[in-house]
């Protein structure tokens, strides 16, 4: 047993999918020409005037209420002042005082326990630029800059690593099923810093924290966590002392590596951004927005237990991926028994996604040809076996499983007459096989199973063929 | 008795990046004091029965719809920059 506690807390920052900027009519799309997107008010040119995007104001009220925040119903917006090159006003446009939410939690479950996760605020604000380092100075592309951004800070009740990937997982469901964000890391529109310390079991006192950067995925946060309270339980172990630090993870090490030590607290200068008007939220605009929020993760998880008769686990791992549970609805729609098809997304499915790091909708896979193909399983048309050649096929390449089950002739044996040929054929070539059996050997008849499978290329029906076997050694 | 120390001064023109001289720390301590004076007149206002606000314009709740309208060229955009590179604006290296 530890002597220590491990304090977590997590500030994410997700982007809104809004068509234009925050306080100008620059698109917001990803992955354009540099500086393509920009013009004098995120360029932060002097003497233009910013006005705040209605859109970006409800998405971030839609994702509050979905994490259970209270709404602020008087609001406005704060200057935050500082340098750096990709800032181009030297002040980020932010709320200080009054967030968009305040006072909000999120459920998850680690091992089987549930908890309940604070969420001190959620604000909204403008996203930087992106600058990149050369070696003779940096570069800085303003496209981002302006993009809506959220940023949404949990409450410091995180004690695991293990919890903080839980707590990411279930945040990121939720804001994807609210259809704000696209939560993708790999484009930076979700990201995430780590605050971490530890104290010994019983203090009430917070130890000193340092913050995590440079997280570029869950797994990473995890690790990163979990080296970092290691070291910092060495250190004090060994008499040493946590100094307030900012430290970055490092992938191929898997430690720690220090960026800067903190002194003293960063002073921001925050003031009303004399800009931009206060914000007034009525409750109409707030029941307007709830009545936008769709069914969330949880809701959905009780669903498919109750209407699908899913067990809870297979039901907690559609519904983590809003792409996922979207497909398994269009299946059953399809007349998909919902089980087998539950099983086969959380099996030959994901382990596809999980190899070459892709979402469902970016495989030429459909639900309806899913659907299909396990309605050919049922119905005996074809094995499991040669489903998996007709699944192959179907999430590489796309197409019917009909079609595909036709063109490769995988059209499953049921013959009686047709197997017994195959039965006969392969007893009288093991007589071995047949003594192991009668001596009580049991398993002789599974290599006699195989055998037949093999002679017929997989298509034999394999119920037939036991059922075959056995009848045929009864008589020699 | 000074209202504002040389220290503040210092640490204030650290924040806004300006550099200035013992003689220049010297000369604003003495300005800003007498502007921090200045504003403090308003202490003899009786604001008992006056909401705080945070702007002060009645104004409330102006917005935009989610619309895309056109961006500025390229080539505008880095009309001004002293030093460009490959479309991007290049500064003094910041790591």
């Amino acid at each position: 047993m530890s002597k220590f506690e491990t304090v977590i807390g997590l500030e994410v920052h997700v982007e809104l999918k809004t068509n234009s900027k925050i306080f100008c009519g620059c698109s917001t799309d990803f992955g354009a020409p540099s500086n393509s997107h920009t013009c004098p008010i995120c360029l932060g040119h002097p003497g233009v005037l910013p006005v705040l995007n209605k859109e970006a104001v409800d998405f971030s009220m839609r994702a509050a209420m979905a994490l259970n925040c209270e709404i602020n119903r008087e609001q406005y917006f704060d200057r935050k002042n500082y340098f750096y090159p990709d800032n181009p006003k030297a002040y980020q446009i932010s709320q200080l005082d009054k967030p968009i939410g305040e006072h909000g939690w999120i459920e998850i479950e680690v091992n089987g326990e549930k908890k309940k996760i604070g969420i001190t605020r959620l604000h909204l604000e403008e996203d930087a630029g992106k600058s990149t380092h050369a070696a003779d100075g940096s570069l800085v592309d303003l496209n981002r800059q302006g993009t809506p951004l959220m940023e949404i800070v949990s409450e410091p009740d995180i004690r695991t690593p293990e919890e903080a990937y839980a707590y990411l997982e279930k945040l990121k469901a939720i804001i994807q099923y609210t259809g704000v964000s696209d939560c993708k890391m790999e484009e930076g529109s979700l990201r995430c810093d780590a605050n971490i310390s530890i104290r010994p079991v019983g203090q009430k006192e917070f130890g000193t924290k340092t913050e995590l950067k440079n997280l570029n995925s869950f797994a990473f946060v995890q690790k990163g966590l979990e080296h970092e309270e290691k070291r910092q339980e060495e250190e004090i172990l060994n008499g040493g002392e946590i100094l307030q630090e900012t430290r970055r993870f490092d992938e191929k090490s898997n430690k720690t590596i220090l960026m800067r030590v903190k002194e003293g607290s960063d002073d921001y200068r925050y003031f009303p951004d004399p800009d931009l008007v206060r914000l007034s939220v009525s409750e109409e605009w707030i029941e307007k927005v709830r009545s936008e929020i769709p069914e969330l993760p949880d809701a959905r998880k009780a669903r498919y237990v109750s209407e699908f008769g899913l067990p809870s686990y297979d039901a907690g791992v559609l519904t983590a991926s809003i792409k996922m549970a979207d497909f398994f609805e269009e299946g059953v729609k399809e007349k998909a028994d919902p089980k087998m098809l539950s099983n086969w997304l959380m099996g030959e499915v994901s382990a596809f996604l999980n190899n070459g790091s892709k979402e469902i909708d970016e495989t030429p896979l459909t639900p309806v040809n899913l659907a299909k193909m396990i309605k050919l399983i049922e119905d005996g048309t074809i094995s499991s076996k040669i489903a998996k050649k007709v699944f192959k096929e179907m999430i590489e390449n796309g197409g019917d499983p009909e079609t595909i089950v036709k063109e490769k002739g995988l059209v499953q044996i049921s013959d009686e007459g047709a197997i017994r040929e195959f039965v006969v054929a392969v007893l009288d070539r093991n007589p071995q096989s047949i003594e192991d059996f009668k001596n009580g050997k049991d398993k002789a008849i599974g290599f006699l199973v195989g055998q037949v499978m093999k002679e017929t290329k997989g298509k034999a029906n394999p119920p037939l063929v036991n059922k075959l076997i056995a009848e045929e050694l009864k008589k020699r | 008795m000074s209202r504002i120390s040389k220290d503040q001064v210092k640490h204030v023109a650290h924040l806004a990046r300006l550099s200035v001289s013992e003689e220049e720390v010297d000369m604003f301590t003495e300005q800003l004091d007498a502007i921090i004076g200045f504003a403090e007149e308003l202490n003899e206002l009786d604001t008992e029965n006056i909401e705080p606000t945070t702007h002060v314009l009645e104004l409330k709740n102006v917005l935009r719809e989610d619309t895309v309208r056109e961006s500025v060229s390229r080539e505008d955009a880095l009309k001004n920059a002293p030093e460009q590179r490959d479309g991007q604006f290049k500064v003094p290296k910041a790591f």
